[in-house]
């Protein structure tokens, strides 16, 4: 009797209380959406409300399914990972990314031929275009960030996950908040703050997955057995938590109504566009410049088999580097009406970024020593390295377009498209598309299909991005010239219709070079297809001996 | 000790390491940001900048919502090649209301910061609904469905309330009268227009789309545009007056 009870299966706390919260969400949408004012905000209630009970019956579903005793922490002596959150992720970036990256050829194909916004409010340019930026960075982007950060978490701290339910709730919350984002732009909800388009409702269900997210993180670095905290999970948890106050900051907001999709920012005007910027330039520095750091400091010592270059500079990286970004925000407001005196400090701190960002760069790069061979043989390093050296192209441009006499010239342009892509493409998709010709075969014990696939990936979108930037070179160094030139009679010289013409065969190249780009994530889709549906591998990946010298 | 051994105390430390992190982040955003709302001379002191019409209001949520700000600034900046292309120079009081700021990234297309009154209603009209009749090389989106939609201004008062209570000067008046200013500045030859501009002067009052019998999103839209940056007198403006 006492045997039986001892062995009874309870509901675990995380299981029970997310169960019933989400039941309450449940009901708490659907009254929303009785009441909304708009069918677009009543969609979205009646999305929270399915996807909350679909949730409840898995909670349940998994808990008949599971063995009385939660899954121990250790197994054997040896860490009991939680990898399935992992692949989850992992695979949700690989369809993210390549649907971001469609869509992002269908907006650059759209500047070309203005026809192809088919005179539909869900197809034009306004609204795809926060669809691409978020796919991209968000989706595609932040699913390789969480998948990757849960791995090197467990790995460098030897130590499981924590949390059950939560890491679930992590990846598949934070999926949900992309597609209530994207259906979202679609049907023109959105609060136009760049890169946090999405509304309040959205904000908040974020705020709750994020916060989860960092509890994890720092659950499983507090489980570690490790005594040291590697240096990559310091730029994850600089990324998570400088995400979440900026978040915070930059969408605290009045809704009109519960029932209604629309809020109004706290800020105005001119403070309104600092915390804009301060948010937009640091999603830059802290979402694809330290959480992707994170990715470098594991993904290339651990595939290049050599400890990291310097580990003195790791700690002046990281410390300088996360100072130092946070003051750029005012370099995107140059000649704008904030004041003079923000402006120049944001000038003067995005030229000593240009420092830190190369000190990492030489700390990626020089990790190779002794390994160069490796670049020949291995494409998946290739890139990665490759992906780093782009990160010291764009870290370098990044500081010259924030001095105010050249981003007089540039701002506006295409030049800061074209900056923005040497960055996105070269270092924050070389980068992912590394980790995760690493990650997916580590994760499901397979060899990787094809490496002669992955050099094909990274000729065909080199080739991409060398047309993308350079086009956008062209076009926004000209379009700039064009819009300040005068007539020898002291007439401006072109009107501004001239300038959008002139752009025409610019935008064609780009587009092209879109192209080659999204060709090379559908090879890599493709290969990992073929890597996970192959056969496992005898031995388990990353335990091979060293060849003798 | 050496000084790179005390670094130990973050790598063996997680709440030490988050606490650190925070700091360090703290610093930047806290500086730039915290004086630009006690610095008097943040906003200029100038005459003319009022809160948005309710329907003004209901046009700027619609360019909103069309992401316009993608692709058109409302930012002059004092070069001179802007301040000849586009009028004077923007002021920060010109967007002091404005929640959020409309300053845009990107100029695929012109800047709109004082576009108001530039082109003729039919012209907005027209190129609203096929840009390319009145610019032929304009590679903007068609929006011709705007003209087509009915407004919903139906909750607009709660709108105004919301701006309200984070400090935009509207009046209980304004609040208890948004839904009949909208239908009052959308209709020509409205009787409660010279109410409406009392409230708000030098609004605009009359049908703008081209269809009075009906107020549509175009009308909204349009209202917007042919505000946009003429509410300060630049002739009575003295730009001495602000420099400290």
């Amino acid at each position: 009797m006492a045997n039986t009870l001892a062995s009874r299966k309870i509901m675990t706390i995380g299981e029970g209380g997310t169960a019933i919260t989400l039941v309450a969400l449940a009901v708490l949408s659907i009254i929303v959406a009785a009441k909304a004012y708009t069918p677009e905000y009543a969609f979205h209630a009646y999305l929270f409300a399915a996807a909350s009970i679909a949730a409840v019956f898995a909670i349940i579903n998994r808990f008949y399914e599971r063995p009385v005793e939660t899954p121990l922490v250790t197994a054997d002596g040896k860490p009991n990972y939680n990898m399935g959150p992992v692949k989850f992720a992992s695979v949700a970036a690989v369809i993210w990314g390549v649907a971001g990256f469609t869509v992002g050829l269908i907006i650059a194909l759209q500047l070309a031929f203005p026809a192809l916004n088919l005179d539909l409010p869900w197809t034009t340019f306004g609204r795809l275009r926060p669809l691409h930026t978020s796919a991209v960075i968000f989706a595609f982007g932040g699913n390789v960030l969480i998948a990757t950060s849960m791995y090197v978490v467990q790995r460098t701290c030897r130590a499981r996950m924590a949390g059950e339910i939560a890491p679930w709730f992590v990846v598949l919350g934070y999926n949900f908040f992309i597609v209530i984002a994207g259906t979202g732009y679609l049907l023109g909800i959105t609060q136009s703050k760049e890169y946090a388009e999405p509304e309040w409702y959205s904000d908040l269900f974020l705020t709750v997955v994020w916060v989860t997210y960092f509890l994890i993180y720092l659950g499983t670095i507090m489980r570690r057995t490790e005594p040291h905290i590697y240096v990559a999970n310091w730029f994850y948890l600089a990324f998570i938590v400088t995400i979440a106050v900026l978040h915070l900051g930059n969408n605290a907001s009045v809704p009109v109504s519960l029932y209604s999709p629309k809020s109004y920012i706290v800020w105005s005007g001119v403070q309104d566009a600092m915390v804009q910027w301060w948010y937009g330039h640091n999603a830059v520095g802290f979402f694809l410049t330290a959480g992707f750091l994170g990715i470098m400091y594991y993904f290339i010592p651990k595939r290049a088999d050599r400890p990291v270059y310097s580990y003195r500079l790791s700690i002046i990286h990281f410390w300088s580097l996360i100072f130092l970004y946070i003051w750029a925000g005012p370099h995107h407001l140059h000649y704008t009406a904030l004041p003079d005196w923000a402006q120049t400090l944001g000038m003067t701190f995005s030229v000593m970024l240009w420092m830190p960002s190369w000190g990492g760069m030489i700390n990626g790069i020089m990790t190779l020593s002794g390994a160069w061979d490796k670049l020949r043989t291995d494409p998946v390093l290739r890139m990665m390295v490759v992906s780093v050296a782009f990160y010291g192209m764009a870290t370098f441009e990044g500081p010259l377009m924030s001095i105010k006499i050249v981003n007089s010239l540039s701002h506006y342009t295409d030049w800061t498209i074209g900056h923005v892509h040497s960055g996105a493409l070269g270092w924050v998709g070389y980068i992912s598309f590394g980790a995760l010709y690493c990650l997916v075969p580590w994760l499901w014990n397979r060899q990787l299909y094809s490496l002669k696939l992955v050099d094909w990936h990274f000729w065909i979108s080199t080739i991409g991005i060398v047309l993308y930037v350079s086009a956008m070179w062209v076009s926004g160094i000209m379009q700039g010239v064009m819009w300040r030139s005068y007539t020898s009679l002291g007439f401006l010289e072109y009107s501004f219709v001239e300038t959008v013409e002139a752009m025409h065969v610019f935008y064609v190249v780009r587009a092209l070079g879109g192209l080659l780009f999204l060709t090379g994530a559908l090879l890599m889709a493709w290969n990992l297809w073929k890597t996970v549906t192959s056969a496992a591998s005898a031995e388990p990946a990353g335990l091979r001996l060293a060849p003798a010298e | 000790m050496s000084y790179w051994s005390r670094h130990a105390i973050f790598e063996k430390n997680s709440i030490v390491l988050v606490i650190g992190i925070l700091i360090v982040i703290a610093i930047g955003g806290l500086v730039e940001i915290v004086p630009l709302f006690y610095l008097k001379n943040t906003i200029e002191k100038v005459d003319g900048v009022r809160p948005y019409t309710p329907l003004e209001l209901a046009g700027r949520n619609i360019y909103v919502r069309e992401g316009c700000y993608l692709c058109h600034s409302q930012m002059i900046r004092p070069l001179r090649d802007e301040v000849e292309r586009y009028g004077h120079y923007s002021l920060a009081a010109e967007s002091m209301y404005d929640k959020p700021f409309q300053w845009g990234s990107k100029r695929t297309g012109p800047d709109l910061a004082r576009i108001g009154g530039k082109y003729s209603d039919d012209w907005h009209r027209d190129h609203l609904k096929d840009p390319r009749s009145v610019v032929p090389g304009s590679i903007m989106p068609d929006y011709s469905w705007l003209a087509q939609t009915d407004l919903d201004f139906s909750h607009i008062a709660q709108d105004l309330k919301a701006q309200a209570l984070l400090g935009v000067p509207y009046t209980e008046d304004m609040i208890a009268k948004a839904g009949a200013d909208v239908v009052a500045q959308a209709t020509n030859d409205n009787p409660d227009a010279a109410d409406l501009i009392k409230r708000y002067p030098k609004s605009n009052a009359r049908d703008f789309d081209g269809d009075p019998g009906r107020i549509t999103e175009a009308d909204a839209l349009i209202a917007y545009l042919q505000m946009l940056g003429t509410q300060v007198d630049f002739k009575l403006y003295d730009d001495k007056v602000n420099i400290r």
